[in-house]
């Protein structure tokens, strides 16, 4: 599925906070947004999906597959979010509801968009539980949230987020609350994810060591607008902006060497 | 094997929290007290030990015995019959109460915080002013109108707790539709009904149920209140709080005839308290002990976040 955003503008309180961000996504592509805190990469997000918090108003154009997104009406925004884009968020400790099981949160989208019965709820749930390889389907899926790891929890949240085998995937910082060894598994779980469904995939995070590690392209964003954008390998060896320099250099500061990247 | 989730809907006949919360000391002790209230209630409709409204001239100040357990009044009216008998009004005040305060507490409480912002902020304002209303005003003015009766002070009192129950669900639906897990919902494609039902008020309930249970006790201070005052239920239905309010004059010639509808009030807002409490833990899952073998799993979770 193609994701084009064109001269998106975002306000909150006459503040413009984004401010003319465009890219194209082809169908099947790894994308990522980068930037710092504050830069309006999590607020584009939201912005696709139509969730802007109150007082924020989103103009420009962002089609899905050709068709215009902004400024539909909510219900049939509703229909989009969950079926045709899927969504993980950054802190998996808070994206669950703590007093619903696993099983029932895994389905949710099913139930919303693919008229899954009650009887069908327990099947569905472990199959999706197997698909993001968590421990003990069967019986993770009667466990409440506090129950499990972080690492677990996100993988919850992947699995709502690929339940309806979307053809879009949104991830808003997705391995910023994980240590380092469960952010390897996480994003390599994405990409495993990603080809298996031929879905596109954009991928929010101010981590250049892992954005190069599952996106091919890149956007750089500062202060709501647009820096630079290219390939991850070019932007990686020739960073043109001071901004992206910086980014750079903050990957390497982790000990990571860019030959070693890319793979994964 | 199959989960807790499929036991649950494949068992609809023994609800899970009922077991939790007889899992604790607090709520095994409020379920009996309020049980207790429910068959003594329902008994009265049909038989009191005597009855309650008959005048002994002969028999005036007695003291506890066989016949008179908890002694007679000063018209010699036997009050443990009479206790008996008005549990019926307490029980009926306090459950009917709840009803309208939640109704009232959880419509304010909704459109007080999900609607647009205009509206949103003229309903808190009106739930202001509502709650500077003392509950007794509502009530004497309802009495006025409409005559002193159980339904004045069901009204009276339901909209007085209501209005506080919608200031508390107000603040605790604004704080949990902005978590994370409503926008993730939202992400999802719920709808704002699913969202309410789904993730809103499981998650207000904790501070709902707590709020209700002191309602219910508040309702039973309340009719005793108004009733001692003369403006509770009309005379002839029988009131812990009359009872009160005449024992009282003579508080000081025949002081333990005062303790008998004292305790009863006081026992019956302990155990809509304790239950209150009981629930409140029984729909958390998080405060619930872990079994069938969750242990391994919170073992981890402690260990890796």
């Amino acid at each position: 599925m193609s994701l084009d955003v064109n001269d998106l503008v975002i306000e909150i309180g006459g503040r413009r906070v984004v401010d003319g961000v465009g890219f194209s996504v082809a169908a099947g592509q790894r994308f990522g947004l980068i930037g710092e805190s504050g830069s309006g990469k999590s607020l584009t997000t939201l912005a696709i999906l139509g969730l802007l918090p109150e007082g924020a108003t989103a103009t420009g154009s962002i089609r899905l597959d050709g068709e215009e997104l902004l400024g539909r009406p909510d219900r049939e925004l509703a229909a989009v979010r969950g079926s045709r884009i899927g969504t993980v968020f950054q802190d998996p400790l808070t994206a669950l509801n703590p007093l619903r099981t696993i099983g029932r949160q895994l389905v949710e989208p099913l139930e919303l968009h693919g008229g899954l019965r009650r009887s069908e709820r327990h099947d569905a749930a472990v199959r999706l539980a197997e698909l993001v390889r968590l421990p003990d389907p069967e019986r993770i899926v009667g466990r409440y949230p506090h129950q499990l790891s972080g690492g677990q929890r996100q993988r919850v949240a992947i699995g709502i987020a690929v339940a309806c085998r979307p053809g879009l995937l949104l991830a808003d910082e997705p391995t910023t609350a994980l240590d380092v060894t469960i952010q390897a598994e996480i994003l390599a779980l994405f990409g495993r994810l990603v080809s298996e469904t031929d879905a596109s995939l954009v991928f929010v995070t101010h981590d250049l060591a892992v954005l190069s590690q599952i996106a091919t392209d890149v956007l750089v964003l500062a202060h709501g607008r647009e820096v630079e954008s290219g390939p991850v390998e070019q932007i990686l060896a020739a960073p043109r902006h001071e901004v992206t320099a910086g980014l750079v250099a903050a990957a390497r500061a982790t000990s990571w060497r860019p030959a070693e990247g890319g793979a994964a | 094997m199959s989960t807790a989730t499929t036991r649950r809907r494949r068992a609809p006949g023994a609800p899970d929290w009922l077991r939790e919360v007889l899992r604790r000391p607090a709520g095994v002790i409020g379920v009996v007290i309020i049980l207790g209230l429910l068959i003594v209630a329902a008994v009265s409709l049909f038989w009191t030990p005597q009855n309650p409204f008959d005048v002994d001239p002969f028999h005036q100040w007695q003291g506890p015995s066989a016949k008179h357990p908890f002694g007679t009044t000063g018209t010699g009216q036997d009050i443990f019959s009479y206790l008996f008998a008005g549990t019926r009004t307490t029980v009926a005040v306090a459950f009917l109460s709840s009803v309208v305060a939640a109704i009232v507490g959880l419509a304010f409480g909704a459109l007080g915080s999900l609607t647009a912002r205009r509206v949103r902020e003229s309903i808190a304002v009106l739930i202001d002013i509502l709650i500077a209303f003392p509950t007794l005003l509502i009530a004497i003015m309802l009495a006025a109108v409409f005559g002193s009766s159980l339904w004045t002070v069901v009204i009276a009192v339901g909209i007085g707790f209501g209005v506080n129950i919608a200031r508390v669900s107000r603040g605790e639906i604004r704080r949990v539709a902005r978590a994370d897990y409503v926008v993730a919902a939202q992400a999802s494609g719920s709808g704002p009904w699913r969202i309410l039902r789904e993730h809103l008020l499981p998650n207000i309930a904790p501070v709902f149920i707590v709020q209700l249970s002191l309602s219910a006790a508040v309702a039973v201070l309340a009719e005793a209140g108004l009733s001692f005052l003369g403006y509770g239920v009309s005379s002839a239905t029988p009131s812990w709080g009359r009872m009160l309010s005449i024992l009282q004059n003579y508080v000081t010639i025949y002081p333990a005839t005062v303790v008998w509808p004292g305790l009863a009030i006081t026992i019956t807002v302990l155990g809509f308290n304790l239950f209150g409490d009981a629930l409140r833990e029984a729909t958390d899952p998080r405060l619930r002990r872990s079994r069938r073998g969750a242990g391994d799993a919170g073992k981890e979770a402690t260990r890796v976040s």
